[in-house]
């Protein structure tokens, strides 16, 4: 494949994360951020996020496994995940906490352990989308070509 | 014109928040609009540096911290005398949440997560 070709397979599978709502505009804001003298700023902060929400993904599941829940722990855990989530720009990581959230304030094991398991399944989608985006920029740049950031227009 | 990397300013700031994905992007941003930064992990080392006698121009204030949250943190400047402009940075929404934070010595407040566009709207003031 030449490099005009993986960088439009870049641009569309960008697009798709996108249009399927994985990604939102702060994941935009911090492509803005990387430049020449940042090369790696976006990879470093998402492998940050990847790392906290590993920590507090473990964090939680424990804590919902304890005898008396302890919803204010919950909850702050929660609110940590969705803080991370939403700075990166993982949109439907973000919006599954959102929802965890409120059941926190119910106090409702059941649906705190449905919840859960669909921040954790978000966030496997997302880990998996991003570390297959990432990948794509390494074989673009490895063929002396650089990401067609400006051409991502919405 | 909105300062960039190419034409520093003279403004200085300082980073307080326990998220350190959130420092990297709020001194990355920082730095892209030319303002020299440090960052601190709570409340509590924002007084620490003020007390080792630094001043900023700017203070970017989160809110929920461990050992010193930010509406302590804020109160305890400002009763030290600082004047630096200092912005609250939280996801809180809910007006009340807001209210207290900003009655603790805010000088302005903005939503989590923070983008370069909300950056330089807070620079214009202090400029």
């Amino acid at each position: 494949m030449d490099v005009g070709q993986m960088q439009r397979q870049w641009l569309d599978y960008t697009r798709s994360l996108f249009i399927e709502g994985f990604l939102d505009n702060q994941f935009l804001q911090l492509q803005q951020l990387q430049d020449e003298n940042n090369p790696e700023f976006v990879v470093e902060v998402v492998s940050l996020f990847f790392e906290d929400s590993e920590r507090i993904l473990k964090d939680l599941t424990f804590a919902l496994d304890q005898q008396g829940v302890d919803f204010k722990k919950v909850d702050a855990h929660v609110h940590q995940l969705k803080g991370s989530s939403s700075s990166v720009g993982a949109q439907r990581v973000k919006n599954a906490c959102i929802a965890f959230r409120n059941f926190c304030e119910e106090q409702n094991v059941e649906a705190c352990l449905r919840c859960l398991q669909q921040v954790k399944q978000e966030y496997c989608l997302v880990k998996n989308k991003l570390e297959t985006l990432f990948r794509l920029e390494q074989q673009i740049v490895a063929a002396g070509g650089s990401i067609p950031m400006m051409e991502l227009s919405f | 014109m909105a300062p960039n990397e190419n034409s520093a300013t003279e403004l200085t700031a300082l980073v307080v928040d326990d998220d350190r994905q959130l420092r990297m992007i709020h001194q990355r941003m920082l730095n892209k609009v030319g303002v020299k930064n440090q960052a601190v992990e709570n409340g509590k080392e924002a007084v620490q540096i003020h007390c080792s006698g630094q001043g900023f121009d700017l203070i970017l204030m989160d809110k929920e911290m461990p050992l010193m949250n930010g509406i302590e943190a804020t109160k305890e400047l400002r009763s030290m005398g600082i004047c630096s402009t200092i912005v609250g940075v939280s996801s809180h929404t809910k007006e009340k949440q807001i209210q207290e934070f900003m009655e603790a010595g805010l000088d302005d407040y903005l939503v989590k997560p923070l983008n370069l566009a909300k950056l330089r709207s807070i620079l214009d003031k202090i400029m």
